[in-house]
């Protein structure tokens, strides 16, 4: 047996190296870049839904609502081209609570218990299980760029490898939101909820639909809501991004708001503290 | 498989073991030791705990009384180190229904920090014990309920775990498919050396050698082997024994 207990020692010490967290990740991207191959409906959704707010929402307003010169534009823009930055950050919201949503479901149905079992921390299974879903919600925002490209949403060439490390971290921001409210939702029809206290208001209140100086026009109340929405925050790191550019209050923000998401997700997910310790049989 | 040294540690051993939900107490002060190659029952019926010691052993809560040591290690303290000795089947289903056989193998491989021709090999060997080698490349979706709970134990083995957990694994299984699972849990213990902690209410899962834990309303009401508890009870089946263990203390 001694000489099985050496086999297991030597286990425990291959299983802990960083090979494994690599291991780890690998097939916890690759899982969900399977589940999403075999989800297509989930990934035509995805991008029916920015693309029928480009095509009809957006070219019914064009006439109603030309955006003066603001950065980053340097001329006035139609207002397809002003929209885009806030589709490409509602294909990412839809992205982090379609994954909050899944993973209420998996941890209904049994299987986030297959994940959270394994011997690694617990906090990097679940920033594995967030980059996951953030790098197919990535990929989805590039399809969705390349079809509005066509439709003369063309922002410059750069802009295409600059907004990368911008649709990241909005990415991470909405996901890790999304992991939070995971760990806060109790059962999946609660999460008709989330779709009516979070998406649509993160949504509406923001800079995706209308620069902020016009809200601000109509109603100094709802101006500050919107400026204090995460959300128009992560549409105008994009937004800065796509014209390869900087905006650093939207970046401190969104970044702010990504670590402080994850904190509160990883809390609830902890099983000593957490809100999982409460919810019999979660 | 000769019996473990006496040295050996137990691969599971629970100790002072309490769990509450609001002011309801789940588990009250259990203890019991699993040793290793042994096939030891945990019997109770529907809400008498089961699960949540399951949930306890498995960290999916968090233990804030008494200890459960793993091989020796204290699952709170070295959680990471405690898991990698474990191996769970759950009562609900567990895999993905839209990916294969080997696909879902080589995730939990991957989680256990295999490399790809490591875990090529076991899964492999593991399907080739459960009679599903041919089955590796199907959807499971496409299995019956007796393979994909046979999927299940092999995903469950495949990192050569010290301990295996089984929540209710025959629940819902025609009886063919209930024994071939109950003889290969045996097996594994007689030639792996696995310790095994098998939950069920099914009293007819028990063989009367078995070690059998009886827990009732979250207390530990009767340990030792079949015998033993037909003893206390002063009857001569265990079906009567639990029957009147449980009765007698619910009065």
């Amino acid at each position: 047996m001694s000489a099985s207990l050496a086999g297991d020692d030597r286990l425990a010490l291959e299983q802990h190296g960083l090979a494994h967290y690599w291991r780890a990740a690998r097939v916890i991207i690759g899982r969900e870049a399977l589940r999403f191959i075999h989800q297509r409906g989930r990934f035509i959704a995805a991008l029916v839904r920015p693309l029928v707010w480009l095509f009809i929402f957006a070219a019914g307003f064009r006439s109603v609502l030309g955006v003066s010169i603001q950065p980053p534009y340097v001329t006035y823009v139609l207002y397809e081209v002003y929209i885009t930055p806030g589709l490409c950050g509602m294909i990412l919201l839809f992205a982090g609570m379609q994954s909050s949503l899944a993973m209420v479901y998996d941890r209904e149905m049994g299987s986030m218990r297959v994940l959270l079992v394994s011997p690694l921390p617990r906090w990097y299974l679940l920033v594995c299980k967030l980059g996951a879903g953030v790098l197919v919600a990535v990929l989805q925002v590039y399809v969705f760029l390349a079809i509005a490209w066509f439709w003369e949403i063309q922002p410059p060439l750069i802009g295409y490898f600059t907004v990368l490390p911008a649709l990241l971290i909005a990415g991470f921001m909405l996901g890790s939101l999304g992991l939070l409210l995971s760990s806060v939702i109790r059962q999946l029809e609660n999460f008709a909820g989330v779709m009516n206290f979070v998406i649509f208001p993160m949504f509406f209140a923001s800079s995706a639909l209308y620069p902020l100086w016009r809200v601000r026009e109509s109603s100094v109340l709802l101006w500050q809501l919107c400026w204090a929405n995460p959300f128009s925050h992560a549409v105008e790191l994009i937004r800065f991004a796509l014209y390869g550019q900087i905006e650093p209050t939207a970046l401190a923000v969104t970044v702010g708001c990504s670590l402080l998401f994850l904190a509160i997700a990883i809390f609830g997910y902890d099983p000593a503290r957490g809100f999982m310790q409460i919810k019999r049989g979660s | 498989m000769s019996s473990p040294p006496v040295s050996a540690p137990p691969a599971l051993e629970v100790t002072g073991l309490s769990h509450s939900f609001g002011r309801r107490k789940a588990l009250d002060d259990v203890g019991f030791t699993i040793p290793q190659g042994r096939f030891t029952v945990l019997l109770g019926q529907n809400g008498a705990g089961k699960t949540t010691l399951f949930n306890l052993v498995t960290r999916l809560y968090s233990n804030r009384s008494g200890s459960i040591e793993i091989m020796g290690v204290d699952l709170r303290a070295r959680p990471t180190v405690a898991l990698a000795k474990l191996g769970v089947v759950f009562q609900l289903r567990t895999v993905d229904l839209d990916l294969s056989v080997k696909q879902n193998l080589l995730y939990h491989a991957g989680l256990h920090g295999l490399s790809r021709v490591q875990a090529q090999a076991r899964i492999q060997a593991e399907l080739d014990r459960l009679s599903l080698a041919e089955r590796a490349n199907d959807k499971v979706r496409q299995l019956s309920g007796g393979q994909v709970r046979r999927v299940e134990i092999a995903r469950a083995l495949l990192h050569k775990p010290r301990l295996l957990l089984l929540d209710e694994p025959t629940v819902g299984l025609d009886i063919g498919s209930r024994q071939t699972i109950v003889d290969h849990v045996r097996q594994l213990c007689a030639t792996d050396g696995l310790g095994v902690l098998w939950a069920t209410h099914l009293i007819d899962e028990v063989r009367a050698d078995d070690a059998v834990i009886l827990l009732h309303q979250g207390r530990v009401l009767a340990a030792g082997d079949g015998a033993t508890l037909c003893a206390k009870a002063e009857v001569k089946d265990l079906g009567q024994a639990f029957t009147k263990l449980t009765e007698a203390r619910a009065a």
